[in-house]
């Protein structure tokens, strides 16, 4: 290769090299000589990014009582590398944890970053934080953040309104938004709406010196940004009542759901046995909430939503409106009861000796007037086969809101059963020919069918209205937004309007002189409701009663279960009246105060005074 | 005796005291840097500064022993000290230990190896041997093919370690290359590349469709000098553009502006590039080529950077870009350590009187980001001092790279200066945030024995070749 000819090349090299280092040299006297931005920034030398946690969206009652609100709390940070020497006994003291656990945190801390802030005390509580901020400025390298707690001014709807916890790592890995440590809604409201209550957080940037002062802000805040408050949410629970009703279930296990016909808005959800909201807040929350967790009685089981229970009598409306819609049989059809039903060597029984035409068969709550008449709808010659009858009666238990979710705005829902065709095929008649027999038991809420409370309650509502009704909902109005569109529409349910006058005379009728819930009956109020029993593998039969009121214009749909309470007259109907008192006239009536005491005095809770099992009503 | 005598005269004792110079420079600046209070010898072990004068030894040591090694040694054995080094890089892939996101070192109890430092000079050493073959002509594709094998290969091995920065090194041999006479046009196409990405990133698509465009008619006019041509195309182009923009408002605007100026300028263009090809004007041909390859490699970027590059990649090109500005995240190095640095002020804080080295506000400070010390503490005085040390050391090899006799001594030490030099460019300039966050240390001064033993070995070959340039030509 001949040298030469590039050998002028070694003077471009050198003007590279020697430019370089020029360029740099003027890049050092402007950072260094001209700027004196600089030198501020190292004074102020350290930036202190603190996140603006909004404050969540307070959580109101129909008439705008306050059901939730936030309190405040301070997280304590602490920047390892300018943390200086302290005590640390007397300073787990003043924020109130064991000195272990605050040194296990410090060397937490210290091990993940030297010089980012870790949070080292969580959630101290204002009254500690006063005395705290006292001794703060000695303390280097410490700080506050502010944050905010929830706070239930009057205990109540715990189920519903759910609970706020700190993140776990897979709700961190599944949206980017959530950064360790942050609140999260875990249950009901809190969770179902997360994300209009949350609001959105906030960055604002300080400098801040060696000695751990506030500078001020950043570049005059311009990378803030500014935290969004959440949105306040106007539930439909009425307190007034919510708080009744949990009142009157107090020492029993079981479910109380109010909605309003008119709007399928849900004027109660009670569970009992329930817990204190405010035990699921702040440090003690994990603790609490494991006893809570492994308490016997399940004060965390959302009963309502999530306890499948037989419909028991309840059921019988439905059979006869399908019955009805299918023309099998006309309101004016009569069944004789004697003393039950037989077929063969199939026998059912009941207590009557006489024929019933459907209303009266309701009132009495005549099981072999049902019999009858899913006998008559399953064997309708309209089809080719009892199964296709009996696909044909289940679509119509659905669209009743039987056997699937509601799509309501409350988390966990639980479907029920009821059976499909292939069910019945696979288990009952494996390919013998379907007979209506084996699955006549239905009829009476019994069988396999299985409902939650919360499903009775809106059945409730679809006959309060006549035949549609409206997805029960929890929430009224979101601050600055409008609720989801589907609880604005009208859910049809197929059955004609006309057919359900005869049905609804028979509900008046049972909580009439001589029906099953006579004892509940309210002056002044025409009540229309059925009592029903669940029966229990376990122990005592449930007490169950579902009723709407006033008859014209209903204004409440109310469903009560009452555990181990056996007859659906003996708890569940005259609680389920008191409600609806309350609720209509804001009074109980005096000639009722009776009933009131013995219903908050009765208690179910203990095993000895548990009454045995009784008969079918 | 008497050859011992003669190599000790004939080595160049200013690279050497330079060397030393440096490394005096960055072990005091390693103290000031890591300095605690508990710990206040320098010599104390238990700390980076106490271990680093062991290194320094140790890389004393190691000088020694190379020069007092035959220089022919060098030549004989480039090719197998380059496999070896490649058998390095290929097993610790497998058996390595990941460490600050790199898998590239080898762990063997308290002792610390990482060989990408090393493959650096076994790479410089066999293209020395392939350049210096006698009968080598660097313009044949085959020779390009060879030499493009012994570069990448441990480019792209460093490179699956998830180490960019150091396989990025590597582009330092293309300043060898043109000093041996690689043509000027393959350097200005690396340039040109590395503007067209940045550019792509700043700029708007249709803003640098416009420059790229107005670039090639200039281009085009220095080559041609015909301005009457120069402006005809420019008034097609236009009215074409106004064109394409009229029928696509008319027929209800499908196509945005940046596609609008896209269409209009591939249109012109396609009627000029028959004129041109049927007038047979050459080089307007390969403005045009160009032009399209630039075109091409603007909307290739866009995918590069997002699917080839990591996610932190993309954060520091975007930092220092200003398209993004994160001064707590991705930003934070290097917003602080030029707080570092430009708090140092004319003259420094002085020794051991930095604030924000001391507190920790910069990370690695004793390894990537030194220069913060020498800035804070030294102030522009002190750096601009290391800064022009470190460039007599380039100038100095450049002239002893051309006063060698054997090409292979010459291109050896043009190796040596790029290597250095590259470190230099890249590690100071991300100091300074001139320069992306690339980890690499600043030669002779951060922290760290692998880097300094693998300089140390890189400078004293050439030393030693350099010792024995009037013996034969080798």
């Amino acid at each position: 290769m001949d040298v030469s000819t590039f050998s002028s090349r070694k003077i471009l090299i050198t003007v590279i090299f020697a430019a370089v280092g020029l360029v740099y040299v003027l890049r050092l006297f402007q950072i260094q000589v001209v700027d004196s931005t600089y030198k501020q920034f190292a004074d102020n030398n350290a930036l202190r990014k603190i996140v603006q946690y909004p404050a969540r969206g307070l959580i109101y009652d129909r008439n705008r009582e306050l059901l939730v609100y936030n309190k405040a709390a301070y997280d304590l940070l602490v920047t390892p590398r300018e943390a200086g020497f302290f005590d640390t006994l007397a300073f787990a003291r003043l924020v109130d944890v064991p000195v272990e656990d605050f040194k296990a945190e410090l060397t937490k801390a210290a091990a993940y970053s030297r010089y980012k802030p870790s949070v080292v005390v969580k959630q101290i509580s204002h009254e500690k934080y006063a005395t705290l901020q006292e001794q703060l400025y000695k303390m280097e390298g410490f700080y506050v953040q502010p944050r905010t707690l929830r706070e239930y001014p009057q205990p109540m709807a715990a189920h519903a309104l759910g609970y706020v916890g700190e993140v776990t790592q897979e709700m961190i890995d599944a949206n980017p938004y959530y950064k360790s440590g942050d609140y999260i809604g875990i249950s009901g409201i809190e969770a179902s709406y997360e994300e209009d209550l949350r609001g959105r957080k906030g960055v604002r940037y300080y400098m801040v010196d060696v000695h751990n002062r506030l500078q001020g802000s950043y570049r005059e805040g311009e990378m803030d940004t500014m935290a969004t408050i959440g949105r306040n949410l106007i539930t439909t629970l009425d307190s007034r009542i919510q708080a009744y009703a949990e009142l009157l279930l107090q020492n029993k296990k079981g479910s109380v759901v109010a909605i309003e016909p008119s709007t399928g808005e849900v004027l109660a959800l009670v569970n009992s046995p329930s817990y204190n909201p405010n035990l699921l807040v702040g440090r003690e929350r994990g603790n609490n909430y494991a006893r809570l967790l492994e308490d016997a009685v399940k004060p965390l089981f959302n009963r309502a939503l999530m306890a499948q229970y037989p419909p028991g009598s309840t059921i019988k409306m439905a059979q006869g409106l399908i019955a009805l819609q299918e023309g099998v049989i006309t309101p004016e059809t009569r069944f004789y009861c004697a003393h039950g039903y037989s077929s063969g060597n199939f026998r059912l029984g009941c207590h009557h000796d006489q024929s019933f035409k459907l209303s009266e068969s309701i009132a009495k709550s005549c099981n072999a007037y049902f019999v009858y008449v899913l006998r008559a709808v399953l064997e309708n010659s309209k089809y080719p086969g009892v199964r296709e009858a009996y696909d044909t009666w289940r679509n119509r238990m659905m669209n009743l809101g039987f056997g699937r979710k509601l799509d309501s705005d409350l988390l966990n829902e639980l479907k029920g059963n009821v059976p499909s065709s292939e069910y019945y095929e696979r288990y009952v008649f494996k390919g013998s020919r379907w007979r209506a027999l084996p699955v006549i038991s239905l009829s009476i809420g019994q069988g396999e069918l299985g409902i939650t409370p919360f499903q009775l309650a809106n059945y409730c509502a679809i006959l309060a209205n006549r035949g549609y009704y409206y997805i029960p909902h929890i929430v009224r109005e979101i601050e600055g937004k409008s609720i989801p569109e589907k609880f604005r529409i009208r859910q049809e349910t197929g059955i004609n309007r006309s057919y359900f006058e005869p049905v609804i005379d028979g509900m008046e009728q049972a909580m009439m002189p001589g029906g099953t819930g006579a004892m509940s009956m309210i002056p002044g109020i025409a009540v229309c409701g059925k009592t029903g029993t669940a029966e229990n593998p376990h122990g005592a039969d449930h007490s169950v009663f579902m009723a709407f009121a006033p008859r014209e214009s209903p204004r409440i749909a109310i469903s009560v279960y009452v555990e181990n309470g056996v007859w659906g007259s003996t708890y569940a109907a005259p609680i389920a009246s008191l409600i609806i008192e309350k609720y209509l006239n804001d009074t109980i009536s005096s000639q009722r105060v009776w009933l009131e005491e013995s219903m908050l005095k009765a208690n179910l809770m203990n095993p000895l005074i548990i009454p045995e099992s009784g008969d079918e009503e | 005796m008497a050859t011992r005598n003669k190599l000790w005269a004939n080595i160049d004792w200013v690279t050497f005291f330079i060397f030393l110079l440096l490394v005096f420079l960055g072990w005091i600046n390693i103290y000031a840097a890591v300095y605690d209070e508990s710990h206040k010898s320098i010599f104390d072990i238990s700390q980076q500064y106490g271990k680093q004068l062991i290194w320094i030894a140790a890389a004393l040591l190691i000088g020694f022993m190379i020069l007092i090694i035959e220089s022919n040694f060098y030549v004989i054995f480039a090719y197998p000290i380059y496999a070896i080094a490649i058998l390095f890089l290929l097993l610790v892939l497998v058996f390595g230990v990941e460490i600050n996101g790199s898998k590239s070192w080898f762990v063997i109890g308290e002792f610390r190896l990482q060989p990408s430092e090393f493959s650096k000079f076994a790479t410089a050493l066999a293209l020395a041997k392939l350049l210096s073959n006698f009968n080598f002509k660097l313009d044949s594709v085959n020779s390009l093919l060879k030499i493009s094998l012994i570069i990448l290969l441990p480019a792209l091995l460093i490179f699956l370690q998830h180490d960019a920065g150091s396989s990025l090194v590597f582009a330092a041999f293309l300043l060898v290359l043109y000093r041996e006479g690689l043509s000027g046009i393959i350097l200005f196409f690396f340039v040109l590349i590395i503007i067209l990405f940045l550019l792509s990133l700043l700029l708007p698509n249709h803003i640098l469709l416009i420059f790229l465009f107005l670039g090639g008619l200039l281009a085009h006019y220095y080559l041609n000098q015909k301005f009457r041509m120069l402006i005809k195309i420019l008034v097609i182009t236009t009215m074409v553009i106004l064109l394409v923009w009229g029928i696509n408002r008319l027929t209800g605007s499908y196509l945005t502006l940046e596609y609008v100026i896209l269409t209009g300028i591939i249109s012109s263009l396609a009627a000029i590039t028959i004129v041109v090809v049927r007038e047979r004007i050459r080089r307007t041909m390969v403005v045009i080529v160009i032009f399209f390859a630039s075109l091409i490699f603007t909307y290739s970027v866009d995918f590069v950077f997002n699917s080839v590059l990591e996610s932190h990649h993309r954060d520091r090109i975007n930092e220092l870009l200003g398209i993004q500005s994160d001064p707590l995240g991705a930003g934070y190095n290097v917003n602080q350590s030029k707080i570092a640095i430009g708090s140092g002020g004319f003259l420094g804080k002085g020794f051991l009187k930095g604030t924000q080295t001391k507190f920790d506000f910069v990370p690695f400070q004793s390894t990537d980001f030194i220069f913060c010390t020498v800035g804070e503490e030294w102030g522009f005085v002190g750096s601009v001092t290391v800064i022009s040390l470190f460039v007599f050391l380039f100038l100095r090899l450049v002239f002893l790279a051309e006063r060698q006799r054997s090409v292979f001594s010459r291109v050896y030490g043009y190796s040596v200066a790029s290597i250095l030099f590259t470190h230099f460019v890249i590690n100071i300039g991300m100091t300074l945030g001139l320069m992306p966050v690339i980890g690499i240390p600043l030669p002779f001064f951060s922290y760290g024995g692998s880097s300094l033993w693998a300089f140390t070995v890189l400078l004293f070959i050439f030393l030693r070749l350099d010792a024995s340039r009037l013996d034969k030509l080798v």
